[in-house]
C-alpha cells in the first residue's frame, strides 16, 4: 500500500505494518479472528519476494518462523487463543535462544473454543505467564487500526533491537473493525535492521548473551539450543550458566522497559491533572473507557484516564508516580479481572476496582461510568 | 576429573579437526548414533572436497532425544537443537527463508513419528528439499526405554509389561505421504549410510532415510528372544557387549537388487523388515512452488 490515507480493517493494518518493517516471511494456521492478518500476508509477501506458509497447525508455524528468523530474515505469525496456546512451547523456545520473531495474538472469548471469534482479553496473563519458565515478554496493545499498524512496526523493532519474541497482544475488535490508516513515508518511520555479525565484533564465537544476532549460513558454526547453555551455545546445565542466561534476559526486558517510556510507547493519559478517580483500560475496552471518560468530564465530574500501550512489561514505575494522589482506580477489562490485580499490586495506596466483562463484546460506556457513579467515586 | 587424551590415527585428526566438536560424546558404550555421526561427516566430506557442497551452507537441525546429540553439539557446523518432535517444523522455516542452506535434520523414531509424526508426513508432501536421518532404536532411550510407535508388538518396555500396539512402517509411512527420496538401512551397513546421506544431499526434494539402530542400554532389554538361544558363555558376553550383539542382529540376508542398490532384509521380532533404498523421483519442491508466485 502506498503512503496516504486508506480505510482497511486492523488485521489488513497489522499486515501492512509487518511489511513495512520489513518482514519477509510468514508461517501460520488459519484462525478467526486473525485471518485478515494472514490472508493479508499471503497476497502481499509474494509481492516483495518474502514467504509466506500456511502450515499443519500453529505449533509448526511457530516453530518455522524461528527457523526463518535464525536463517536472517525478519518472521512473524498471528493466530487467536487457541492457537496462541499451542505455540507457547515454541515462544519459550524463542525466549531462550534470543530469537527475534513478532507474534499476534487475536484474542477471542475464551477458555477452550469458547466464543469463537468474538472478542476478549483473556489471554493477556498467558502472554506475561504462558510458556513455562521464568519469561521476559514484550506485549503491546493496540486501540485502533492505525495503531495495529503502528504497533506492528514497534514490534519488530523491539525484537531486533533487544534479540527477543515480541507480542502484538490485539483482540477481535480491533482486528476486524474499519477505520482510517495512515500509512507515513519511509522516511518518517525508523526501522531497525539487523546487522550482520562479523570478525570486527567482539567474541565471534559467543552467540548469545549479545544484542548482534547472527545466522545461518554465514560460517559461524552456530550452535543454536533450547537447553541451558554457554555464550558458545554448548550445552551446559551448570548453575552459573543458567543463572547468567536469565539474568541477561531479565536485564534486556528492563532496558525495553526504559525504551518504551522514553518513546511514548508504555501508556497514555488524559484529564490526570488533579483527578483522585482515574478510568484505566488497554486495547478495544479502553475506547468505551476513554468515551465513559469523557462524558464523566462533560458532567463536571473530575475523571482521569490511562491508556497502557504496552502491556508487559508492565511501566510500573511510571503507573506509581502518575497515580501517587489518585484515590480510586476503575480497571477496564474484558475477562474477570487479571490486569486488575496488577494495577492493585503497584497503585497498592489506592482503592483498585475492576470493571470486567466477558460477553464477547466490549462495554457499553454506560456500564462503566454506571459502576463509577454507583461507587460514589464521582 | 580431566579425560585422559586419546591417541589418535591422522584419518580420526582429519575429522576431528574438520567435521567433529565437544568430544567425548554422551552416547552409550555400544550406541549406534556414533555409527550415524560418523557415516554423516564422512558423506559431508566426500561432497565437499568434490565440491559438490559448501561446509558453511549445511545445517544440522534435531528435537529431543539421544538422536538430537548427533548433530548438537558434535558436528562442526549450523545446528539447531530444538524442542521435542518439531525439528522439521523448526528446519521448514529455515529452509524456505534461505533456499541455499542443505538442511538436515536428525531425529528418532519417538521424536519424529510419535509427538513429530505430523510434520514428517506434511513436509513428506511439500516435497521440501531436505534430507531427514530418522534413528530408529525401536524404543524411547533418553528417557529410560519407554515405548514408541516403533516398538514391535508383545515385547517388555518400561511401560508396558506386553506392547499392545504393532509399529510403523516408517519408509511407507513417508513414502505413501509424498517423499521423492525413500530409504531404510541399519548401523550394521555404513557404507550404504554413507552413500544414501551423500544421494540425499544431492537430491532436489524430501529424502528420508530411516536407520534402524541399536539401543544397548534398553532396546537390547527386551529384544531378547536371541538371548535365550545363547550358550552360557555367549550370554555373559551379550551382557558385556550388547551392542555388538545387537550389531550383529542388524546384518541382513541379500535379497536381490532395486533402484541401483542391493536390498537386503532381516529379523525383527518375528516381522522380516527390507533394507534398500525404495524411492527417488524428481517431482517439483516447495521452493519452486513458492518462488513461482513472485511472478
Amino acid at each position: 500500500m502506498k503512503a496516504g490515507l486508506h480505510f482497511v480493517d486492523g488485521g489488513t493494518a497489522c499486515a501492512e505494518g509487518a511489511i513495512f518493517a520489513g518482514c519477509q516471511f510468514f508461517a501460520g494456521y488459519p484462525i478467526t479472528p486473525a485471518t485478515s492478518i494472514v490472508e493479508w500476508m499471503a497476497e502481499r509477501l509474494p509481492q516483495v519476494k518474502g514467504y509466506y506458509l500456511q502450515l499443519e497447525d500453529e505449533i509448526a508455524s511457530m516453530a518455522a518462523i524461528i527457523g526463518a528468523s535464525w536463517a536472517g530474515g525478519k518472521a512473524m505469525t498471528a493466530t487467536s487463543g487457541p492457537g496462541f496456546s499451542l505455540m507457547q512451547e515454541n515462544l519459550g523456545y524463542a525466549y531462550l535462544t534470543e530469537t527475534p520473531v513478532v507474534l499476534v495474538d487475536a484474542q477471542r472469548s475464551g477458555p477452550s473454543t469458547g466464543q469463537a471469534t468474538m472478542p476478549g482479553q483473556q489471554d493477556i496473563m498467558q502472554a506475561r505467564f504462558g510458556t513455562h519458565g521464568d519469561i521476559t515478554p514484550i506485549a503491546f496493545s493496540p486501540w485502533s487500526v492505525q495503531e495495529m499498524f503502528d504497533f506492528t512496526i514497534q514490534a519488530f523493532n523491539y525484537a531486533e533491537r533487544f534479540r527477543t519474541p515480541t507480542l502484538v497482544m490485539t483482540d477481535g475488535e480491533v482486528s476486524y473493525m474499519r477505520e482510517p490508516l495512515t500509512i507515513p513515508k519511509r522516511s518518517e518511520v525508523s526501522i531497525i535492521n539487523r546487522e550482520r555479525l562479523t570478525k570486527k565484533h567482539s567474541n565471534p564465537e559467543e552467540i548469545f548473551l549479545r544484542y548482534e544476532m547472527p545466522k545461518f549460513g554465514d560460517g559461524h558454526k552456530l550452535l543454536v539450543t533450547g537447553s541451558a547453555h554457554r555464550p558458545t551455545g554448548v550445552r551446559d546445565y551448570t548453575p552459573r550458566f543458567h543463572r547468567a542466561t536469565i539474568e541477561w534476559l531479565f536485564e534486556k526486558n528492563r532496558q525495553a522497559g526504559l525504551a518504551l517510556r522514553e518513546e511514548g510507547l508504555d501508556l497514555e493519559t488524559a484529564h490526570l491533572e488533579s483527578a483522585k478517580t482515574v478510568v484505566l483500560s488497554f486495547g478495544a475496552s479502553a475506547r468505551p473507557a476513554y468515551q465513559a471518560v469523557q462524558t464523566a468530564q462533560k458532567q463536571g465530574h473530575d475523571v482521569g484516564f490511562i491508556r497502557l500501550k504496552t502491556l508487559w512489561p508492565l511501566p510500573e514505575s511510571h503507573l506509581l508516580e502518575l497515580t501517587k494522589s489518585v484515590q480510586r482506580i476503575f480497571v477496564v477489562e474484558m475477562n474477570m479481572g487479571m490486569m486488575v490485580n496488577e494495577i492493585a499490586r503497584v497503585a497498592c495506596h489506592a482503592e483498585v476496582h475492576c470493571v470486567p466483562k466477558v460477553a464477547g463484546e466490549v462495554h457499553h460506556s454506560n456500564e462503566i461510568l454506571d459502576q463509577i457513579m454507583e461507587s460514589g467515586a464521582a | 576429573m580431566k579425560e585422559p587424551e586419546p591417541r589418535l590415527g591422522k584419518t580420526q585428526q582429519y575429522y576431528r579437526e574438520n567435521y567433529l566438536r565437544n568430544l567425548p560424546n554422551a552416547f552409550c558404550a555400544g550406541c549406534g548414533n556414533g555409527i550415524i555421526l560418523n557415516g554423516f561427516v564422512r558423506a559431508v566430506d566426500e561432497l565437499i572436497s568434490a565440491k559438490e557442497i559448501q561446509h558453511q551452507d549445511i545445517l544440522g537441525v534435531s528435537g529431543i532425544g539421544c538422536s538430537a546429540w548427533i548433530p548438537s553439539p558434535h558436528f562442526q557446523g549450523d545446528t539447531l537443537h530444538t524442542t521435542h518432535g518439531r525439528a522439521i517444523a523448526f528446519a521448514t522455516g529455515a529452509k524456505v527463508m534461505n533456499p541455499k542452506l542443505r538442511v538436515v535434520v536428525f531425529t528418532g523414531d519417538g521424536d519424529g513419528a510419535a509427538i513429530g509424526g505430523n510434520h514428517l508426513i506434511h513436509a513428506a508432501r511439500r516435497n521440501i528439499p531436505m534430507t531427514v536421518i530418522l534413528v530408529n532404536n525401536l524404543n524411547y532411550g533418553m528417557t529410560g526405554g519407554q515405548s514408541a510407535p516403533t516398538t514391535p508388538l508383545h515385547v517388555q518396555t518400561s511401560t508396558y509389561p506386553q506392547h499392545p500396539e504393532a509399529p510403523f512402517d516408517l519408509t511407507e509411512l513417508v513414502s505413501g505421504a509424498g517423499a521423492s527420496y525413500v530409504a531404510r538401512w541399519t548401523t550394521f551397513y555404513v557404507k550404504k549410510i554413507i552413500a544414501t546421506i551423500k544421494e540425499a544431499l544431492l537430491h532436489p526434494g524430501f529424502a528420508f532415510i530411516e536407520i534402524i539402530s541399536q539401543c544397548p542400554t534398553y532396546a537390547a532389554r527386551f529384544l531378547t528372544e536371541f538371548q535365550s538361544t545363547l550358550s552360557s558363555d555367549e550370554r555373559e558376553q551379550f551382557k558385556r557387549h550388547p551392542g555388538a550383539w545387537m550389531l550383529k542382529a542388524l546384518k541382513g540376508k541379500k535379497t536381490g537388487e532395486g533402484l541401483g542398490q542391493p536390498r537386503y532384509e532381516i529379523a525383527l521380532k518375528d516381522k522380516m523388515i527390507e533394507l534398500g533404498v525404495f524411492k527417488r523421483e524428481r517431482r517439483p519442491t516447495l521452493i519452486e512452488h513458492l518462488q513461482a508466485l513472485w511472478g
